[in-house]
């Protein structure tokens, strides 16, 4: 599974591919996780490519990926058209209000703030992590779950509202799926 | 236990795992995280980190550790390894043994930030100064920096040399699962007592140089150091046959090249076309022998290197193939990174 997620720099990004890459670990698959990082990220936006298999993952660079995740608009435009065909584009529609031109590709449009704000305002990109769960398949609420407590080990504060968070999404995509 | 690491937070973990106790450097992107790491891990297993007021002080600091018998380390990027290289050859010249990791950058000059591999002329052929080598390895996974830079240190301590790990960016910024290796027992380190300026010496003279005044001198040291670099290369030469048994096109690349190669050799490998990889593990020495062996095969057709820079590697690939087989080059610079599927499109369509 390959997948580029980009948005601003602040709206969880990059630990979004974290928490894609613990809850792999968790699941015993291979994993690699890749942030821009120098020029790019002074521009104020982040993206990072995010790989998980059962085989030795080759190239961590991705040049189609199967998931796109656009946490805002110029994420959606700059990659929209690197996705493989029949791939999936998911957008916080809290803040992409832009439609996107691919026509062969499975499309949801999430308001991920406003859904994670009943719960946590900062847990938008764990509720994505939720939602992400139904489409992946191979990695469990379980796993998902142990990735986050990992992640949050020593903030073991906001760990219970952000498993809240992270069933949210799951039971939210669940039904659309 | 498998964990998520960082590049270059797993390289400096594995050298305290090694019985690294002394690290000097300073700052360059893209490998802080390797002295920001030591800054406080060293403190933790009672070892000592310098962030020195340049590149040159650093390698020089590792000079002097090293020369009374301690294991130590530096890290930089290109601009920085290039302020480094004056000691390194002093290093090479006294014969003294240290790690370097090298993390490129984009150049020439201050260049960018963004990956690439235009230091391997730098790193291989020398560098410094006078006729001299540094081992130099080329790993290509967060795990394989890990187990390389484990063995570095002992590597180093074995020949008496500078061992240069080099990696780029992507690899020093990615993360990937790996597992380090238990802390190696330091009172089972390799002694040193016979030749370090480590105080202990009864009182006899231990003088740790690089200068030989004397033509004659300096002619049969520089003899016993190709001595030495001859028996690295029968002894240490490493690298990676993936895909080569039947192929036909035969990419050779490094480092996190060689990865997105092996994505292309996947690919073509879909499409019929019988693609394979050699990864030299270590760029010097050079595995020149499996390039040979495989230019000389039946079925294959052709070699093309592929680096992150203008064609450094290519000379040598091009040596060992002597001619005969086509050597054709693909190169991204500046920081730019080719895609599979740039090389699929490559070897199919010719550009």
């Amino acid at each position: 599974m390959k997948l580029t997620i980009s948005g601003f720099g602040g709206q969880g990004v990059l630990s979004l591919g974290k928490f894609i890459s613990y809850s792999a670990i968790e699941q015993n698959l291979n994993t690699s996780w890749l942030p821009s990082y120098g020029p790019e990220m002074r521009g104020g936006t982040a993206n990072c490519s995010v790989i998980y298999s059962a085989e030795e993952i080759a190239a961590p660079v991705i040049d189609t990926p199967d998931i796109l995740i656009a946490f805002n608009e110029p994420s959606l435009t700059k990659f929209e058209g690197t996705v493989k065909k029949g791939g999936i584009i998911i957008t916080n529609s809290d803040i992409v209000k832009i439609k996107t031109t691919r026509k062969d590709c499975k499309v949801y449009e999430i308001p991920v703030d406003t859904l994670a704000a009943a719960i946590n305002k900062r847990g938008a990109n764990v509720y994505m992590l939720g939602a992400l769960l139904p489409i992946f398949k191979d990695i469990s609420l379980e796993s998902a779950t142990q990735a986050v407590e990992h992640v949050f080990e020593s903030k073991p504060k906001v760990i219970p509202a952000n498993i809240e968070c992270l069933k949210a999404g799951y039971e939210y995509m669940s039904k659309l799926i | 236990m498998k964990k998520l690491w960082k590049g270059n937070e797993a390289i400096a973990e594995a050298a305290v795992a090694a019985g690294c106790r002394y690290f000097f450097g300073y700052p360059i992107t893209p490998q802080n995280e390797i002295p920001e790491y030591m800054s406080w891990r060293l403190f933790e297993v009672g070892g000592a980190f310098i962030q020195a007021e340049s590149e040159v002080s650093a390698i020089n600091m590792v000079y002097g550790a090293a020369g009374a018998g301690a294991r130590a380390m530096t890290s930089s990027s290109s601009p920085g390894v290039s302020l480094k290289q004056e000691g390194i050859s002093y290093i090479a010249g006294a014969e003294l043994p240290c790690v370097i990791v090298n993390m490129m950058r984009s150049g020439p000059g201050l260049g960018g930030i963004s990956p690439a591999q235009g230091d391997y002329f730098q790193a291989t052929k020398g560098g410094g100064h006078g006729d001299y080598h540094c081992i130099v390895y080329a790993p290509s996974t967060v795990q394989e920096f890990v187990d390389i830079t484990y063995n570095a240190f002992d590597v180093a301590d074995k020949y008496r040399n500078p061992v240069m790990i080099i990696g780029d960016g992507m690899l020093g910024q990615m993360m990937e699962t790996a597992e380090i290796p238990p802390m190696k027992d330091l009172s089972k380190l390799p002694d040193k007592d016979s030749w370090a300026a480590c105080g202990h010496s009864d009182g006899k003279q231990r003088l740790i140089n690089s200068i030989r005044i004397e033509p004659d001198d300096l002619e049969a040291f520089n003899h016993r150091l190709f001595e030495k670099y001859a028996v690295i290369a029968k002894n240490e030469t490493k690298f990676e046959e993936y895909h080569n048994e039947d192929a036909e096109i035969v990419f050779v690349a490094y480092g996190s090249v060689a990865r997105i190669c092996k994505s292309a050799v996947l690919e073509l490998r879909a499409q019929g076309v019988k693609a394979g990889l050699i990864r030299p593990i270590t760029l010097y020495p050079f595995p020149t022998d499996v390039i040979a062996k495989t230019a000389g095969k039946k079925g294959v057709k052709k070699f093309i290197t592929v680096e992150m820079s203008m064609g450094q590697m290519v000379e040598d690939v091009r040596l060992a193939v002597d001619g005969k087989k086509p050597v054709e080059f693909y190169g991204r610079c500046g920081g730019n990174i080719m895609m599979p599927a740039d090389l699929v499109k490559y070897v199919k369509e010719g550009k």
